[in-house]
């Protein structure tokens, strides 16, 4: 995978980022197995349970995702976030066919850049997209009741309700190529071992564009 | 050797994870401490917490009810001496008049005037002398006076048989038969004397036996409300409240609140916190519009569904109702002979002078959109006999801020029209020229519209009907309340029928789920066959240079 085959440990991400990761990924399975059971998909905890729970857990993520929006302006970390077709296509590349060839990973992570392009577009998408679509209907359908109160009678729950289906889809659809993604390391459970303990061992080399520090300065 | 070091970090880590979780969590966790009791609850049990009826009157000790009665009407005489109004005021009421607005001249509402219904249709405008059984006058006269007793004695007995057997045994007049009379005038007296507000059993004795038997009419209505327990009715429950209907069919000048024809039983919902004069036939005039403990989901469907809907999961719990009546399948004899089967319950599902009736028990209703308002045909209305003809429906629309959804009974019938008139037909049906008597529907159909004052062309048929009936007895206790699934359900939910808005759980768009799994899956093929590509390639840092 690399060039001259040595590793380093690099410490990529903070304490409060691996928190959030793996609170949302236990909010996230939460409201997809209670919302699905809401729309009628199965039976698992009872209707009444189940949104009971998906009303806790969901207001619990919008007070967990304002810490999130807090944390990533404070920190700058947005900026790993901005979009760029820099070497997107060999990204591209690279998942279609260099990882089969054994190639090395045309953007290694590092501290500065710790998404590829690939990641830059898709998480941005997530973040800044799917989950504000979520966080918004499904506060809407959560508070239904006062809809008059709101001002937003005209507003249509199948409407509301269907985006909100719709975006729990997409969210499931990310997750199954998210979990696969995170088995493409160096080895299978690198990119995990990585958020959970916040280091991650990638190739000893120096090939971060600058175009992909989050600052100049840095 | 760098994950034993971590091991220490990493129990960090989780015990941090856990503590922001709660964090986080704790604002909406910090809801206020458990609610024991649910505030509706509460609010009802104070409500009606003083229930010591007190009196300043033993009508034991009045002179003039110490005498032997003759007749009905001489009874009611000593009623009246001491309480001078109350005849008149009870003749102003429905009860009386069996019409809902006596002021109305065009369509006269009511059981006297041009209502009906499919059951046994109609009382011809009170000629049918077998439906003034349940007339508070004496005996089935309709000059009679009011019979004070039927309503306000404690005892139990039947005073117009009473009555009729005094004055039969009087004119007798030997020594044996007065003996008897007198025995009959003793207990006659005892019940005259023995009087308080009407009890279960007095409004029973006309209300459980509507259409005729014994629950065949209202299905939340019947014998079993005469002794119910806890678990039929939570009001009324002998081993609880023990409430009698005038607990909340309260009383203005003998009119009696909860009555539903053509106006709402009650206009406006107020509970008695907001307003302690407001009537207290609603749910919520004792219960409040927000019952249920804080933060309760319920508490968010009181505006659009109705108490009933959940609290009430079946009617005719012990008792069977009349669910149909098929007046088309009557007059068939038997060995030259009218007759009669019965059904598993024991009730008559064939008569020859009826014809075909189904019973059924633990009813599931049917639920519509409900202001308060059942509207109806009349005797004068023209009907479509091309389909079900609704012979009375309930008023509401989703839309209408005062229509909740409501559990009905539905009893279906098939019943004479007048294929010329499009009208439905009112027979005669006791009496001599009676249907019951003749089984000539000609005859009975020619003799009952002439005691409507309505035209009969002769050419009639049978047409099908509904006839509805608001569910709002046989509140079951909170634990036997429907659970969510019963309508939010994608297959048999409860309100399957009502259309036009979005219910989770039932409602959800079929392609949005045909396309949404397709996506998970396609998602989940593809990188299937990616990890496939990567096993069975030398690729992702297995090969060595």
């Amino acid at each position: 995978m690399t060039t001259n085959g040595k590793m380093k440990n690099i410490y990529l991400y903070a304490r409060f980022e691996r928190l959030w990761h793996w609170l949302q990924t236990l909010l996230i399975v939460i409201l997809l197995l209670t919302g699905f059971e809401v729309t009628g998909t199965f039976r698992l905890f009872g209707f009444g349970t189940a949104v009971e729970i998906h009303n806790f857990v969901g207001l619990t993520w919008l007070i967990a995702f304002a810490f999130f929006a807090f944390w990533i302006f404070t920190t700058g970390e947005w900026r790993q976030y901005i979009p760029t077709t820099k070497k997107m296509l060999s990204v591209v590349r690279y998942y279609m066919y260099g990882i089969f060839r054994g190639e090395p990973h045309p953007v290694p992570k590092r501290t500065e850049a710790k998404h590829n392009p690939l990641q830059r577009i898709v998480y941005l998408i997530v973040a800044a997209i799917l989950l504000p679509v979520q966080m918004v209907t499904g506060f809407l359908y959560w508070g239904y009741n006062s809809w008059a109160d709101w001002g937003v009678s005209w507003l249509s729950l199948q409407v509301v309700a269907l985006i909100h289906t719709a975006g729990a889809f997409a969210i499931l659809s990310f997750i199954v190529v998210h979990v696969y993604m995170i088995t493409t390391g160096h080895t299978l459970f690198a990119h995990t071992r990585a958020m959970i303990t916040g280091w991650e061992e990638v190739a000893d080399e120096e090939s971060v564009g600058d175009w992909e520090y989050k600052s100049k300065a840095a | 050797m760098k994950i034993t070091k971590r091991i220490n970090p990493l129990l960090k880590h989780i015990v941090l994870f856990a503590c922001g979780l709660m964090l986080i969590s704790s604002p909406v966790v910090a809801a206020g401490p458990e609610e024991k009791q649910a505030p509706g609850r509460i609010m009802a049990q104070q409500a009606t917490k003083s229930q010591k009826i007190w009196w300043t009157a033993d009508h034991s000790k009045h002179p003039i009810l110490q005498k032997d009665f003759e007749s009905g009407d001489e009874l009611t005489q000593a009623c009246i001496s001491c309480h001078s109004e109350a005849e008149n005021q009870f003749h102003r009421t429905i009860h009386w008049t069996w019409l809902a607005d006596p002021s109305d001249n065009e369509r006269e509402y009511g059981k006297a005037g041009n209502s009906l219904n499919n059951f046994c249709i109609s009382t011809n405008k009170t000629t049918d002398a077998s439906c003034l059984s349940c007339h508070p006058g004496w005996g089935t006269s309709r000059e009679s006076r009011v019979n004070c007793l039927v309503c306000h004695s404690q005892k139990n007995m039947n005073f117009d048989e009473a009555v009729a057997d005094i004055r039969g045994f009087l004119k007798e007049g030997d020594e044996e038969s007065r003996e008897i009379a007198r025995e009959i005038q003793a207990e006659l007296r005892d019940a005259a004397q023995d009087l308080g507000l009407p009890a279960r059993r007095n409004c029973g004795s006309c209300h459980f036996f509507g259409g005729g038997g014994d629950g065949v009419k209202h299905g939340d209505l019947d014998t079993s409300l005469a002794n119910p327990s806890k678990t039929l009715d939570v009001h009324m429950g002998v081993d609880g409240q023990n409430f009698s209907c005038t607990r909340c069919h309260t009383t203005t000048v003998h009119n009696i609140s909860g009555r539903v024809y053509t106006q709402p039983a009650a206009t406006d919902r107020k509970s008695l916190v907001e307003d302690d004069l407001t009537n207290k036939i609603t749910c919520e005039s004792c219960h409040t519009a927000q019952p249920h403990k804080s933060g309760k989901k319920m508490n968010e469907h009181t505006d659009k569904v109705a108490c009933q809907s959940c609290h009430i999961p079946d009617f005719a719990r012990v008792n069977p109702t009349k669910m149909s009546w098929d007046w088309a399948q009557s007059g068939k004899l038997k060995d030259g002979k009218k007759y009669k089967t019965k059904d598993e319950f024991g009730q008559y599902d064939y008569m020859s002078i009826k014809g075909q009736m189904k019973w059924a028990k633990n009813v599931k209703p049917e639920y519509s959109w409900y202001n308060g308002v059942i509207r109806s045909v009349t005797a004068k209305d023209k009907i479509d006999p091309a389909g079900v003809v609704k012979v009375s429906w309930p008023v509401g629309d989703r839309e209408d801020p005062n229509s909740r959804i409501h559990p009905f009974k539905v009893h279906m019938g098939n019943q004479p029209y007048d294929k010329v008139n499009q009208t439905l037909l009112m027979p005669l049906l006791s009496g001599k020229q009676g249907y019951w008597n003749t089984l000539d529907w000609n005859e009975a159909l020619t003799v009952g519209q002439k005691s409507m004052g309505l035209p009969f062309s002769g050419e009639f048929d049978f047409v099908q009907t509904s006839y509805v009936f608001p569910i709002t007895h046989m509140v079951a206790p909170k634990d036997n309340s429907l659970s969510c699934k019963e309508c939010h359900s994608k297959t048999d939910s409860r309100l399957a029928n009502l259309k036009g808005f979005y219910m989770p759980g039932r409602d959800g768009s079929k392609i949005l789920n045909y396309a949404g799994w397709s996506v998970v899956l396609i998602s989940l093929f593809g990188v299937l066959i990616h990890a496939l590509g990567r096993i069975f390639s030398n690729g992702n840092g297995r090969k060595v240079d």
